[in-house]
């Protein structure tokens, strides 16, 4: 017993490091990698760098090009730049990771049930699905953000109503192919409810492709807050977003071009860290994934 | 094939109803008096009176979607409350602009996406097929706004090359495609990587298939192979990309047109944003709704038309 345990033991082991080294062999994966751990560490220790308070007003330093000082520079009302970027960093990933969890839960809820309920049920579900995914999506959050307000609830409601179908459709493409197979089928013959096949026996097999695309969907989720926020009808100010960074940026185009790098840049990096980090990933955990070969 | 186009028809139709009815029922959900919604904080009792017996407010909720259901498609879609003209009027004015924005930004992509994924299928693990995989994924994870911003900084305000805001002049055909060449670079960018991707995949899929051995076999040039007997084949998930790809176009173009001051209907939507002026921004999100619906119908039915064996997958 013992020895089973250990031999066990060490083929998860070698398993485990032969994904690190295939990890460490793929230099865009790390890459990603690295900018990735860069982009959380930065937001969770945001409180510790910030060398500034991200919304202290200092007119009489405004619109200033990056100094010892200020590393990014001033934006039209003195405040500095770097420590609104960090502070946005750390909105744009609370707000991916608050929409994507809700969305995850409600889309793998709503589509176990489609894919394993009646069929009037399932096609009523992907009527529905096809229709919010036939909205383009940022007039649609256009749309909601004027009904609901400019919040950043809605912004998370923006991504959990838009993303909700493509979850939903997953699966329930998955429950549907599944859910004859002879271990469902022996469970349903020794008489166990539907609660109990759907989330003890059908969503373990479901849970990890699934979370290999919802980390993908990170970089997306980013991009549709920076965008609202650059349109002004996402985070409100004076919190700081790279979206409204880029918005005072566009707006004093002319007098400088810092606050647009400096809001771009880390939205940029951050979203290509995201993609290729989960790119990577996506390869070495499930290549059935893979678009191309 | 009849019955295919019957049911993707019914279903397109299905898909608009229940946006209608979605979009409708949406204004009815929100706490508080839908008029006030509309008409603003600053409106008067008599004026949302007024309004309630218009919009017909006062009758059942049922009723009220299915009248608006109705009216538009009659093409009625309400009236503008601030300057007292039909909704399919202005959105119908702004159009045209979209139109012309997409079609520019995709055709760029297509011209330059398609050639660089037959490359990189053939040269199979080359500089250049490797180079286009790093930058497709790269231009695919930027945001297509950022794009226009770093765009609009270097070429219109930095270098003065390409002017920056606006749609050009009226009648001056060189002015306007000016003024379109960085928003359609914007907005196309992400694709140009997108497609190549795709088109590189399928490609690899369709060269491994015997009708092309035999080809081969029959000592025909590799470039007759690829673009005429391929390519065919191989182009055929693009087409269903691009009826989908219109949507994506249709929100990036939102934000090329405000960067760009551009009219269209992502600035009209915006404005109307702003204004709180909902039975525009009802009106352009039905308009980009029922485009983004035909479109990838079509898509659909060209894709079923050139391959049979999708005619079942409904």
């Amino acid at each position: 017993m013992d020895m089973t345990n250990n031999f066990t033991a060490r083929v998860k082991r070698s398993k485990f490091l032969s994904l690190l080294s295939r990890f460490a062999r793929d230099p865009l994966g790390l890459f990603g990698l690295i900018l990735v751990v860069l982009m959380v560490s930065s937001a969770v220790l945001a409180n510790w760098i910030i060398p500034y308070d991200p919304i202290a007003l200092d007119i009489l330093h405004r619109l200033e090009p990056p100094s010892m000082a200020h590393i990014m520079g001033t934006d039209q009302l003195g405040r500095d730049v770097f420590s609104r970027v960090i502070m946005g960093g750390r909105i744009a990933l609370k707000v991916a990771l608050v929409s994507i969890s809700l969305a995850l839960s409600c889309g793998l809820v709503l589509g176990l049930i489609a894919g394993y309920g009646p069929p009037w049920v399932d096609r009523l579900m992907i009527i529905l699905f096809d229709t919010i995914r036939s909205f383009p999506t940022i007039i649609f959050a256009l749309a909601i953000v004027t009904l609901v307000g400019p919040s950043m609830n809605t912004v998370i409601l923006v991504v959990i109503i838009t993303t909700i179908p493509v979850y939903g459709r997953i699966v329930r493409a998955q429950t549907q192919s599944m859910k004859n197979n002879e271990f469902i089928l022996a469970e349903r013959a020794m008489g166990a409810g539907m609660p109990r096949i759907l989330f003890v026996h059908l969503l373990p097999n479901i849970i990890g492709p699934l979370l290999i695309i919802a980390s993908m969907d990170i970089p997306a989720v980013v991009t549709i807050e920076a965008g609202l926020s650059f349109l002004g009808v996402g985070i409100r100010p004076p919190t700081p977003s790279w979206g409204s960074i880029l918005n005072d940026g566009y707006s004093f185009i002319r007098n400088t071009p810092w606050l647009i790098i400096s809001g771009g840049i880390p939205l940029i990096l951050t979203t290509l860290g995201f993609t290729f980090l989960g790119e990577s990933l996506r390869d070495i955990f499930d290549p059935k994934l893979r678009k191309d070969i | 094939m009849w019955i295919y186009l019957a049911k993707r028809t019914a279903l397109a139709v299905v898909i608009i109803i229940t946006a209608i009815s979605l979009l409708y029922s949406m204004i009815l959900m929100v706490p508080g008096d839908p008029t006030a919604v509309i008409l603003g904080p600053r409106s008067t009792p008599e004026m949302r009176e007024a309004l309630r017996a218009d919009m017909g407010l006062d009758r059942p909720a049922i009723i009220q979607v299915a009248g608006f259901i109705l009216n538009v498609f009659q093409g009625d879609m309400g009236i503008d409350v601030f300057t007292n003209r039909p909704v399919s009027q202005i959105v119908f004015e702004q159009l045209p602009y979209t139109i012309i924005l997409i079609i520019a930004g995709i055709s760029w992509a297509l011209v330059l996406g398609i050639p660089l994924g037959c490359y990189s299928a053939i040269y199979r693990n080359s500089f250049i097929d490797k180079l286009t995989g790093v930058f497709s994924v790269g231009t695919i994870a930027i945001p297509a706004f950022v794009i226009a911003l770093y765009g609009l900084l270097i070429f219109a305000v930095q270098l003065r090359w390409l002017p920056a805001i606006g749609a050009g002049e009226q009648g001056d055909l060189w002015d306007q495609i000016k003024h379109l060449i960085l928003p359609a670079f914007a907005i196309g960018l992400g694709w140009v990587g997108y497609l190549a991707r795709l088109v590189r995949a399928s490609m690899l899929e369709v060269l491994g298939e015997n009708h092309i051995r035999t080809v081969r076999a029959f000592g025909l040039p590799e470039k007759i192979i690829i673009f005429r007997y391929a390519l065919k084949l191989a182009i055929l998930p693009t087409i269903a990309l691009l009826g989908v790809g219109v949507g994506y176009l249709l929100s990036s173009s939102v934000f090329a047109e405000i960067v760009f001051a551009r009219p269209g209907i992502g600035k009209l939507i915006y404005e109307s944003v702003l204004t709180r002026n909902y039975p525009i921004i009802m009106g352009s999100v039905l308009i980009t709704t029922i485009i983004f619906v035909l479109c990838t119908m079509l898509a659909d039915i060209v894709n079923a038309f050139l391959d049979p064996r999708m005619r079942e997958n409904l």
